[in-house]
């Protein structure tokens, strides 16, 4: 694994190997145990689902992986790069949308853009040319202006995703990224980051409760109270469970009688 | 970690803050009328009352309004470096936080960044206020407007850095209003901001030590000797160290916690 000066890992050197390594891990709150050795595992270009019910350890998953929180055992590698021994490098190839809003409310969508272009070192005329780009895959070019506490809560969401884009990273990370909003934009933002690994041949790790935002090629990593339960494709898990879909199967799965119960 | 990134970082942190700071006039004016109302009431009131001794930076003979300038220059400071660590724990609650903090950058360095960013609003802040005073009669040598640029680099980063201490500290806003009464008005009064330590010590010997060991006193003081062009080595060895252990202390305080006891490990340092 090469890093050249900027920490930046090249493309040509990740591929073949997992953008996205968990192994192992486990982390606690003081005494409360919320992972037992959870592992998975992001190759380039393919969509990882993280299925799981509110509580089950998502969030602090991407606590660990985002290097916000050290895992008591085992270990995340982003690109091959531990988040514990090289977290600076290791995040520069990730791009992340938390489940809490994370935008600046007082600043333009502009404004927003170009300060996280500058955390990630981006040039100023690069950083104009991505994020128009960005805003214009995502219809707000004509809110680039606007403070982002007058955007409505889907333009908001898509924006924090446009953010997560601009420095083009080869790894992303969504924490249900389609909480609170309506059923067509939830469509429409699932349907656009399919397109981005299929297109841009970008890792993505998206986690969500809602498994009717899953299709059947996704690889589902079902997580339930802080156990990995089943690691499998979507259809397989319908399959294996017999239910009439992948709603269906989760709720087999760790529900009130299901061997995880 | 390279120069030009590290660079670009700082500078999208200023001008994040600097917009912020721009955006909240009432922030600017209150941190203008809060010094001016001690400077032109109290100070004005206290002028006959308060005899000021002839003594080090001081040569000659000077007005109370003149004497309280740098404590007041020093009370803006330290309401800056305590707002910027409200607006710390604000950016923790609100979300943003994990923006700067999942930056490819060593945390040390983010931190550190953004203290100099809130640094660069106080001084702003300084002048404004010394244009103010100026105009009010309340006048420092010229060349004491430039001769206190880089003590009020420093005294600013021990005060910010106070405040980041105490954000890392606090985990919830509504908490942060409390800690910081318990914070400024002791460190204010308990300081040579207001009275020269002489007097206080006629007055009460445990109160004159509690200023003498209060890090904003010698903020205070060197502040002080600045203004007229000196440096007092005392004052600035005490406020860099102050501001060495302060923001330790926070930069560990902003360290990725370990999940579990006692088998948790800390990151790796950077």
């Amino acid at each position: 694994m090469n890093v050249d000066s900027a920490g930046e890992v090249s493309g040509e050197e990740i591929s073949g190997e997992a953008l996205l390594s968990v192994e192992g891990v486990s982390f606690a709150y003081a005494q409360r145990k919320v992972l037992t050795s959870v592992s998975l595992t992001v190759p380039r270009g393919g969509f990882v689902a993280l299925l799981g019910a509110n509580g089950a350890g998502k969030t602090t998953l991407f606590s660990l992986i985002t290097g916000l929180q050290v895992a008591r055992d085992g270990d995340v590698r982003i690109a091959g790069l531990s988040i514990r021994d090289r977290r600076a490098q290791a995040l520069g190839s990730l791009g992340v949308v938390f489940q809490q809003p994370t935008l600046d409310l007082d600043l333009t969508v502009a404004q927003n853009l170009s300060y996280f272009a500058a955390l990630r070192g981006l040039a100023p005329k690069v950083a104009r040319e991505r994020g128009g780009e960005v805003l214009a895959q995502l219809d707000l070019v004509d809110r680039r202006a606007d403070k982002v506490r007058a955007l409505s809560g889907g333009q908001r969401r898509r924006l924090e995703i446009a953010r997560a884009l601009l420095h083009e990273p080869s790894l992303l990370l969504l924490d249900e990224p389609t909480v609170g909003l309506d059923i067509p934009t939830r469509r429409a933002l699932v349907d656009y980051v399919h397109g981005l690994t299929a297109d841009r041949k970008i890792g993505v790790l998206w986690a969500t409760h809602l498994a009717d935002e899953i299709e059947g090629e996704d690889e589902v990593v079902v997580l339930h109270e802080g156990r990995v339960l089943r690691d499998a494709k979507a259809k397989a898990l319908v399959a294996e469970t017999g239910a009439m879909d992948l709603e269906r199967a989760f709720s087999e799965l760790t529900g009130p009688g299901s061997a995880a119960a | 970690m390279t120069a030009l990134h590290a660079l670009r970082a700082f500078e999208g942190i200023a001008r994040r803050e600097l917009l912020r700071f721009v955006q909240q006039r009432g922030r600017f004016l209150s941190a203008l009328v809060r010094p001016l109302l001690w400077l032109l009431v109290f100070a004005v009131g206290f002028r006959s009352i308060m005899d000021v001794p002839i003594q080090p930076p001081y040569e000659t003979y000077i007005t109370y309004e003149v004497y309280v300038l740098p404590g007041l220059v020093g009370m803006i400071q330290l309401f800056n470096g305590m707002q910027s660590s409200l607006s710390m724990v604000y950016d923790r609650e609100m979300g943003s936080m994990r923006v700067l903090l999942t930056t490819p950058l060593p945390r040390w360095y983010l931190l550190v960044s953004r203290l100099l960013a809130s640094v660069v609003v106080s001084i702003a802040q300084v002048y404004a206020f010394l244009l103010v005073a100026w105009i009010f009669g309340a006048r420092l040598p010229w060349y004491g407007y430039l001769a206190a640029v880089p003590a009020l680099l420093v005294t600013g980063l021990m005060l910010g850095a106070t405040g980041m201490l105490l954000s890392s500290a606090i985990k919830q806003l509504e908490n942060f209003a409390g800690v910081m009464n318990f914070v400024i008005f002791p460190a204010f009064f308990l300081s040579s901001a207001l009275y020269p330590l002489s007097h206080m010590r006629d007055s009460s010997v445990p109160l004159y030590w509690l200023c003498q060991i209060n890090p904003f006193t010698h903020a205070v003081e060197l502040l002080r000797f600045a203004f007229y062009g000196q440096i007092s080595w005392q004052a600035l060895g005490i406020v860099l160290c102050a501001l060495a252990v302060f923001l330790g202390a926070a930069v560990l305080g902003y360290r990725p916690r370990g999940g579990g006891s006692p088998a948790g490990r800390p990151a790796a340092p950077e």
